[in-house]
């Protein structure tokens, strides 16, 4: 059964229609990418998964398991599995990323009908995905995000990932802003993800990205659809050409362009 | 339907019935009914207290408070330390093993030197109504030098009965040179009642005080309270203030700033259904060279209401000064309303004085990032608010008090959002 099917999705924000009819299948194991320059839709779709109430859907359908997933609550879809890794991690000042973490684990864990973790064996998970993860120990005990680089939200998005164990994870451009040692440590934290039952949704406008995690599938997003899908080698056709090349343009350019 | 007379007979009966102290008592007494006969209880037309209307306790016929004795179970948070527990402003119990270099007692002749020389009386109808009520002051001496390691709790527990009841705590502490303590006021009580504190610090020069003050009166309490802190030469105070019950409360929490002095006011104000606080903040800088920072924090749900007043005063001669006011409200509920008002009266030239306030409400950014992880709207946005205090429940450093606080704290927070 198929972990993931989005059939004819559509999606505004306000007035402004952004999503024009998305269709994607996505199996347990797999990786797909999803390219495309500004202003196509790839975020919209990442925090429409995510179930970002600003944006509306207007037509189609979602199915995550076989059920339907825009009818659950952001919590519902994250207790299901369900984790976005956001472009930009919000800075939550007052709340320790350890208490945060904690917290999210037993609303999943109580979900589930099960008692809250023992401080003990989350202290051992913790250390385990750290290392995992090359994290500093230092993190755990700041605010969540507050202070941190660049680079390290964007590590502390994986390491959350690491620890929340999700069946479907959503990658917002998180490469953007990065250099490329920042770049790799991410990369490979993500891949030591990887695994027969977790599946991958990469989202990013740079084909770089897709030379660290290496994905099954490439979708090319533009103006709201699906434009074009391949393997991995449509990614490296795109860094020849550019979106140009398959005549696709950023939204602005492409309004200046009609 | 009663007259404004009758209500102040009632007072006057109230005053005249009170049991004979030493003269010099009595006088302080006298001038404070007197002062309170001419003040008045203010109104909304007085700038003070705009925001305030003191109309509910004008209007309620008080009777004393009777003796009652407090259980176990509501000392328990204050366990550790030296401990003084006045309930309906009786003595219940103090701490008899003390260190040395502190002593704590009943009003007596000793403390004339300082007793009613810093709260207003001649101005403020409260300080007056609670000095013309004078009975079993707190009198707290620290020797100069002297360093009290033990947290020094002041307990006030208030009990009500079939009608309003009404207590005057009131407490002088006199902190000795160079010497160091922690101070904690706490207030709590059940039923109707009107709780009128006045406490008068003086903190030597050098010395080094820390004092909070947890207020969780009963829901239908009213809460009046004056804190008047005077600061010798590079002395350091830093207050704490935590308003959580009450229906009606008002603060007027000030310092007087000699040269070199530092003074922190803290607070944390946290308000549901029809509270009202109202925190009225006076840093007089009477000396050069002293820095003061104030930092407030309101959470306001439902209907309550909020005012912030905080005056800064700048003496001519106060050159080098150093003072930063900042206040900072979250409201839950579109119903909440807060007035902030920040007043400057800035006399010498060679100074940093900033302020502050914001208004705002959870960031729905956020609260979506929180669920994004799989916690429920309800929790993530009481983790939200309660990260919002955090910096000012941080400011508490003793654990028994400290523990009790969060625990409250969180109950409030998780109870307004059912």
């Amino acid at each position: 059964m198929a972990l993931l099917e989005i059939k004819n999705l559509f999606a505004s924000v306000g007035d402004r229609e952004i999503l024009k009819g998305i269709d994607l299948t996505i199996h347990p194991g797999e990786v797909h990418a999803i390219m495309g320059p500004n202003g196509s839709g790839k975020s919209t779709l990442s925090q429409v998964l995510a179930g970002r109430e600003s944006y509306v859907v207007t037509r189609g359908q979602v199915l995550y398991e076989g059920k339907d997933l825009l009818e659950m609550a952001p919590e519902d879809r994250a207790r299901q599995g369900i984790y976005l890794a956001f472009q930009y991690p919000v800075e939550i000042p007052g709340v320790s990323n350890l208490y945060f973490l904690k917290a999210a684990v037993n609303a999943s864990r109580k979900d589930k009908g099960l008692p809250e973790v023992d401080a003990m064996d989350f202290l051992d998970l913790i250390q385990e995905k750290l290392a995992l993860m090359e994290m500093d120990q230092a993190l755990l005990n700041r605010p969540v995000n507050v202070g941190f680089s660049g680079g390290e939200k964007k590590r502390n998005e994986i390491f959350h990932m690491a620890v929340l164990e999700p069946k479907l994870a959503i990658l917002d451009e998180t490469d953007s802003g990065l250099d490329i040692d920042a770049l790799k440590l991410v990369a490979n934290g993500v891949n030591k993800l990887r695994s027969a039952e977790r599946s991958l949704i990469v989202v990013t406008h740079y084909q770089r990205l897709l030379d660290y995690i290496v994905p099954d599938f490439v979708h090319v997003l533009a103006d709201g659809r699906i434009v074009k899908s391949g393997g991995k080698e449509l990614a490296h056709e795109l860094e020849r050409s550019g979106y140009a090349g398959l005549g696709i343009y950023d939204a602005e350019e492409a309004v200046a362009r009609v | 339907m009663m007259g404004v007379a009758e209500r102040t007979d009632a007072w006057l009966g109230q005053f005249a019935g009170q049991e004979r102290k030493p003269r010099w008592i009595e006088q302080l007494r006298d001038a404070g009914f007197a002062s309170f006969a001419t003040l008045g209880f203010p109104t909304v037309h007085n700038e003070d207290w705009r925001f305030t209307n003191v109309a509910p306790i004008a209007r309620t016929i008080f009777q004393p408070a009777r003796a009652v004795t407090a259980d176990a179970d509501t000392l328990a948070p204050f366990a550790t330390g030296i401990r003084l527990v006045f309930v309906n402003g009786r003595l219940q119990e103090s701490t008899s093993a003390l260190p040395p270099g502190l002593t704590v007692g009943a009003l007596t002749e000793d403390a004339r030197e300082h007793f009613g020389k810093y709260a207003a009386s001649e101005t403020n109808a409260f300080v007056a109504l609670n000095t013309a009520f004078l009975g079993e002051a707190a009198c707290i001496y620290i020797e100069r030098a002297a360093v009290i390691e033990k947290p020094i709790h002041l307990v006030h527990v208030t009990v009500a009965g079939v009608s309003p009841v009404v207590s005057h705590p009131r407490t002088l502490i006199v902190v000795g040179e160079r010497a160091q303590c922690t101070l904690a006021e706490t207030f709590l009580g059940s039923g109707a009642y009107l709780n009128n504190s006045v406490t008068e610090i003086v903190v030597g020069a050098g010395a080094n005080v820390d004092h909070y003050k947890i207020q969780r009166e009963s829901q239908s309490a009213f809460h009046i309270a004056t804190l008047q802190a005077e600061l010798g030469r590079d002395a350091r105070y830093s207050t704490t203030s935590i308003s959580l019950g009450g229906t009606l409360v008002r603060n007027n929490s000030n310092a007087r700033l000699s040269e070199g002095s530092e003074a922190t006011l803290n607070g944390l104000y946290l308000v549901n259904g029809a509270q009202h606080v109202d925190n009225q903040l006076t840093v007089d800088h009477a000396a050069p060279n002293a820095s003061s920072h104030e930092l407030y924090k309101g959470i306001l749900d439902d209907r309550a209401t909020a005012a912030f007043n905080g005056k800064i005063l700048v003496r001519k001669d106060a050159q080098k000064t150093d003072a930063k006011q900042t206040n900072k409200n979250l409201l839950l509920s579109d119903d909440a309303v807060v007035n902030t008002k920040p007043e400057l009266q800035i006399l010498a030239d060679d100074v940093r004085c900033t302020h502050g306030a914001t208004i705002g409400q959870l960031d729905g950014e956020a609260a979506f990032y929180l669920q994004s992880r799989g916690i429920g709207k309800a929790e993530a946005r009481s983790m939200l608010t309660y990260a919002f205090a955090q910096d000012v429940i941080d400011r508490v450093k003793i654990p028994s008090l400290r523990n009790t606080l969060e625990r409250t704290i969180f109950e409030k927070l998780y109870d307004s959002r059912q």
